[in-house]
């Protein structure tokens, strides 16, 4: 049986599979008021993954003219953060999910294959008899800006399943799929010998399906803020499964205590409060499996207590009937996200630009890392997009800022999660397929935009 | 009924199509209750859970009874060759019928059995009681 699924699921993918909603551009679903078809289930859902063949030496994403990219660290694992830090280290999260969800379908295997299609084998698998990826934060030091690494240590190890992190005055907040930790952490050092303290309890579990718990503080240092994927694609793993997830955590680092800042939030990623100001912005991963044209993911402001509508609904009220028992409450009160980003396009990084070195037409703006789509035959996301902003709000179409993670070949040699804005304002990516760190730079000889 | 002088695919002698019919027979009527109770609870999801098992178990030994019972029925082992191939066929559309509700069956959430999943499994559990029902003569089995 699951073979038989698996084979008619690859036949399909080989065969382009059915596509009812294909006239739409994915350029019509960027913006506040993305084109939003009726939903559609097909036999199979819609699946599209590229082989992995990674990165040939030489060999980058591209960027506009202008600019340029360069690879700061190679033959990492599984990076997904990078955290530049003011004195030019740059701290990279590497780490992966272990385990396996529990199987409570046939459904279950054939998808567990599936996804691991797309992310290939990547960096060390093992390391020694206690097998298992590394699961480490590894500090890169870029001491005069040049973008060249003159050390690579690994800060702290044996961590589990970490995703955010995030540095307040003398101290590193390192977000495990289950817990939140401290470590004492100054400036400069290049290696964490003290134990953590375990600052609180995330949501980890058996299930563990939305597994990278982002983190950012709040601009004053007295909040942390974690993002708690949901545990399933639209609850089928039941309601009992979703306590507290499908959140974005308010945390108090002193005494642990936390409450759920808001909700209805898919898989939120990316979390950072707007420069300047008490806005947190996220990046969403919507729900899958009802048309490639649905549901787009999204970016959007945080608002205190908002409830953004997942699994009831998606854009404000557009309900999804595979969810029982509805909730017409909870659907009349579903914020629409502010910003859609396309469908399936997997954003889990988001920085906004604070750096001057790129033309005037970048700051303020967001750069989102958008991990690339699964669940539609034609790819969409596998790039870096950068958003205009203005007055504080997005404005206009998303650009295609670093491309060619998808070579021509339609082979994947990397795809891009976390990104951020180093000291020198470049831009630095994490690519977790490709096992690389990005810096991307201006050369100024190019017209501003 | 005439005397067969062609055994059927056999385990010590017993035919071993009439060991695997049933489980597709039981696997998918109960598939229908277990659809049916999904909906009536509002969508607690262990009903639909047990649908999708239930489907599994049927196809797997849904397609090694029909493969059993054709190589039977091209050995010339039927005493009704008429009623065998009946059966086949019967067999077979329900095999199809279940199959795709097993893709239906793998949507998540309400649409995997409201709507096509519900049908497909009415379709499917009547063409599978009605080849149940006929098989006592398609084979013409050994007292």
């Amino acid at each position: 049986m699951m073979r038989q699924l698996a084979i008619s699921a690859a036949l399909l993918v080989l065969a382009g599979c059915r596509n009812s909603q294909a006239s739409i551009d994915p350029l019509e679903q960027t913006g506040p008021k993305p084109v939003l078809p009726e939903p559609t289930e097909g036999l199979i859902a819609a699946v599209g993954v590229p082989q992995v063949v990674g990165w040939k030496q030489g060999e980058t994403p591209t960027v506009p003219s202008g600019f340029r990219i360069e690879a700061m660290a190679t033959g990492l694992s599984n990076p997904r953060t990078v955290y530049p830090l003011p004195n030019g280290d740059i701290l990279v999260v590497e780490g992966k999910r272990v385990g396996s969800e529990p199987v409570d379908r046939p459904k279950d295997p054939v998808r567990r294959f599936i996804m691991s299609l797309a992310h290939g084998g990547g960096g060390a698998k093992s390391s020694g008899p206690a097998a298992g990826p590394p699961q480490r934060i590894t500090l890169l030091r870029d001491a005069n800006g040049d973008g060249k690494v003159e050390l690579k240590s690994i800060l702290v190890d044996h961590l589990n399943s970490p995703f955010g992190i995030a540095v307040v005055g003398n101290e590193l907040y390192v977000a495990n799929t289950d817990a939140v930790l401290r470590y004492p952490f100054t400036s400069g050092q290049t290696a964490i010998s003290s134990p953590p303290q375990r600052v609180v309890e995330l949501p980890g579990g058996l299930i563990d399906h939305h597994w990278t718990k982002s983190l950012t503080a709040s601009p004053d240092g007295s909040k942390l803020y974690a993002g708690v994927g949901s545990n399933s694609n639209v609850q089928e793993r039941g309601p009992e499964a979703e306590t507290n997830r499908a959140a974005v955590w308010e945390i108090d680092p002193r005494t642990g205590a936390y409450r759920v800042f808001a909700s209805g939030l898919r898989n939120p990623n990316g979390l950072t409060f707007y420069p300047g100001s008490n806005t947190l912005w996220t990046v969403v991963n919507e729900r899958d499996e009802i048309g490639p044209n649905l549901v787009p993911d999204y970016m959007t402001s945080v608002r205190p207590g908002g409830f953004y509508g997942w699994p009831y609904s998606y854009y404000g009220q557009h309900v999804d009937k595979r969810v029982r028992p509805q909730r017409p409450d909870l659907v009349a009160k579903a914020i629409p996200p502010d910003y859609a980003l396309s469908s399936h396009v997997a954003a889990l990084g988001l920085a906004f630009y604070t750096g001057s070195s790129f033309p005037a037409g970048f700051r303020g703006g967001a750069f989102v890392g958008e991990h690339g789509s699964w669940n539609r035959t034609a790819y969409n996301g596998y790039r870096v997009v950068f958003i205009r902003f203005a007055g504080g709000r997005p404005v206009g179409k998303p650009m295609n800022f670093v491309v060619g993670f998808i070579g021509p070949d339609g082979k994947a040699r990397g795809r891009p999660v976390g990104v951020a804005v180093d000291r020198t304002g470049a831009l630095i990516i994490a690519d977790d397929v490709g096992n690389t760190v990005w810096r991307v730079s201006y050369s100024g000889d190019a017209k501003a935009r | 009924m005439a005397r067969r002088t062609i055994p059927p695919i056999s385990i010590v002698r017993h035919p071993i199509y009439n060991m695997l019919l049933p489980v597709p027979v039981v696997c998918f009527i109960a598939a229908l209750l277990t659809d049916w109770t999904y909906l009536a609870s509002n969508g607690n999801r262990q009903w639909v859970n047990f649908s999708t098992w239930l489907l599994a178990a049927g196809l797997v030994f849904g397609a090694v009874s029909i493969l059993v019972l054709m190589v039977d029925l091209i050995r010339g082992v039927a005493a009704n060759r008429g009623l065998g191939w009946a059966t086949f066929l019967l067999l077979l559309a329900a095999w199809i019928v279940e199959f795709i509700n097993s893709l239906v069956h793998a949507r998540d959430g309400w649409t995997a059995v409201a709507g096509a999943g519900l049908v497909l499994s009415i379709v499917g559990a009547l063409l599978i009681a009605i080849a149940g029902w006929l098989s006592r003569d398609a084979l013409e089995l050994v007292p």
